[in-house]
């Protein structure tokens, strides 16, 4: 054992030397080759990105070749810096990536870059300045988080009065989407004249967003609604709001629209969240780069539909 | 004595919290607080009262927390996607549990492996095994799951409360008063002495293991009860949460000595802590931070009181 890891690694290096791809300018001819490099896919949300990104290559298998490859945890940014790594030693002509982290990631996207590989941001964005000390220019492609959560809290607003007071339920506080989407409900809920009376993380998941809204329910009762950052830390909150007897009097907002969600859109006991176009997203971003790739034009910015549903 | 010493002491740790939150914001002696404490305590002291009694054996199991998240998905499944009944679901749910958490034991047992490496393989597999089941999506249950973990007749506690009460006086009568629980502390406290005694030291572990999958079952069907839902990712981190009780209450990572009631003591230090943080508006780092010096000032003074 003991003298295979050393041999493990230099094998890794020597593969990792070897000349790959070449740059963008010089793509050998054949189907492209793209690697989707996502977040955690035992996350729903990454699952149905992923699945749809499938969907799509075999839609258009003529035109190139997919690599699908995630992480197992959502925070684990060694792994996903790992796969960046692999993906521009295997050759391919494209990544498409959901950064795990902002700013992390920058450094071997560079790498990458350097070597010739395209890079397109989905997603999570990659963090401006980091960028720019970088000197690295990535375009991104995908929703405004920032102008779905405002829309999903303009939509809340108009069932509140004003001066009432408000919770969020944040995501992973380093989490970009996730800062994007407490600004966003804070942007409509100042709006408006809302109170904030609480914000705290729920960390994106069910059970610790549970605890939190029973919480702040029990330490602020004259709170009305509760703003969550993701579906499943609204049904953390419905049932929390459930079990403090105040169903109906709690206004519950989402973001995501997961299928686990639509029996409480139908009652009223979540009042509405933010479609994205999960299945779409990676999808946006392969074409993206397979438009570049084909035009050889400069890559831009794109920006993805978001849809408030109530229903 | 002693055991009634530590209690005490464990009592006071509990009132000061409770007092130092209750003088920080005036809405922590409510009604509220008590239903979301006695709400969340279930799944917790279900666990912790079956890590206790792993742990007197000087075992521990690390796969509670993802075996949590797979019992809630089997949950989820056969009562969402097949229309099962409760008590049907529940049966199943607590089977698997069993089944996982025996064979954690066994080949820990039986291989003569630390049950500390064989738990950390089942953490890996049993979250594989609750994306799989639930192909990674998350299971809304509804109604059907709902009253086990709503409060019943007027009251603020619910019946996964109370079961999860009698569940812990069970294991303390089991762990203190019955042949079994006094075989566990044997083992754990010296193995060589219980083996040259005539007692089996293989069985008894390997049943600690099972029972502890068995309550990480059912603690899994009370934690879909609260939400309504099952969700795949859930119990990550939650057998730290578990095993911090469980330290908290003063049974030893070694073996031989150990107390359920204490480790439910230890749920509840652990509870009030978790919802006066949320009340008073504790940011996440400061909620870690302090998480942590409470667990380790715990231990620090049950090591100190031995000495």
């Amino acid at each position: 054992m003991k003298c295979l890891v050393p041999l493990l690694f230099a094998s890794l290096a020597l593969l990792s030397c070897k000349p790959t791809g070449g740059p963008a300018s010089s793509v050998t001819p054949g189907k492209p080759k793209v690697a989707l490099v996502m977040k955690s896919l035992a996350n729903e949300f990454f699952q149905t990105m992923a699945e749809g990104a499938k969907k799509h290559q075999a839609a258009h298998a003529g035109d190139y070749e997919l690599i699908v490859n995630g992480i197992k945890n959502e925070t684990d940014l060694a792994e996903q810096v790992g796969l960046v790594d692999q993906m521009v030693s295997q050759g391919v002509q494209a990544i498409v990536i959901a950064p795990a982290d902002s700013k992390a990631l920058v450094t071997v996207l560079k790498r990458a870059k350097a070597a010739g590989v395209l890079i397109i941001n989905i997603d999570n964005k990659l963090d401006a300045d980091a960028l720019k000390q970088a000197g690295l220019s990535v375009p991104f492609v995908g929703p405004d988080n920032r102008a779905g959560a405002k829309a999903v809290g303009e939509v809340l607003a108009k069932k509140l009065k004003k001066g009432d007071e408000v919770a969020i339920i944040e995501g992973v506080t380093t989490a970009f989407n996730g800062q994007q989407r407490k600004a966003g409900f804070e942007d409509a809920m100042n709006a408006v004249g809302m109170k904030i009376v609480a914000s705290q993380s729920g960390q994106w998941e069910m059970e610790k967003a549970n605890g939190i809204a029973a919480g702040i329910l029990a330490a602020n009762p004259n709170v009305k609604a509760l703003l969550c950052a993701n579906d499943n830390m609204a049904l953390g909150a419905a049932a929390a709001a459930q079990s403090a007897g105040k169903t109906g009097q709690v206004q519950i907002v989402g973001f995501d629209n997961i299928a686990a969600l639509k029996p409480l859109l139908a009652d009223g006991r979540v009042l509405a969240t933010c479609d994205q176009h999960g299945d779409q997203l990676a999808v946006f971003g392969i074409e993206a780069a397979l438009k570049v790739l084909k035009d050889k034009t400069e890559p831009a910015d794109q920006q993805t539909p978001v849809d408030v549903i109530t229903k | 004595m002693r055991r009634f010493t530590d209690f005490f002491i464990l009592m006071g740790v509990l009132a000061a919290m409770i007092g130092l939150f209750g003088v920080l914001r005036d809405s922590f002696f409510s009604l509220g607080t008590l239903g979301t404490v006695a709400n969340r305590i279930p799944a917790l002291a279900l666990v912790a009262t079956g890590m206790t009694l792993v742990m007197v054996t000087g075992g521990i199991d690390l796969s509670v927390g993802s075996l949590l998240g797979f019992c809630g998905a089997v949950t989820g499944v056969l009562m969402a996607d097949l229309h099962w009944g409760l008590m049907m679901a529940v049966t199943a749910c607590v089977g698997v549990g069993a089944l996982l958490g025996g064979t954690t034991g066994a080949v820990s047992v039986k291989l003569r492996l630390p049950s500390f490496i064989v738990s950390l393989g089942m953490l890996e597999i049993a979250r594989g095994l609750a994306f799989l089941t639930t192909n990674s999506q998350t299971k809304y249950i509804g109604a059907d799951i709902e009253t086990l973990g709503a409060p019943f007749g007027g009251m603020v506690i619910s019946p996964a409360f109370v079961i999860s009460l009698l569940v812990v006086v069970a294991g303390q009568v089991m762990l203190s008063q019955m042949a079994i629980g006094r075989h566990l502390i044997a083992i754990g406290a010296n193995r060589e002495a219980a083996l040259v005694s005539g007692l089996s030291v293989d069985r008894p572990r390997i049943f600690a293991h099972a029972l502890l999958g068995a309550l990480t079952g059912l603690a899994a069907v009370f934690n879909c009860s609260r939400l309504g839902s099952a969700d795949p990712n859930a119990g990550t981190g939650f057998e730290l949460g578990a095993i911090a009780a469980v330290v908290v209450g003063g049974t030893s990572l070694m073996g031989g000595r150990g107390s359920v009631v204490k480790s439910f003591m230890g749920v509840l230090i652990i509870a009030t802590l978790e919802a006066g943080l949320i009340q008073v508006g504790a940011t996440e780092p400061v909620k870690r931070v302090v998480t942590g010096l409470v667990i380790v000032a715990a231990v620090l003074a049950d090591t100190w009181r031995r000495k």
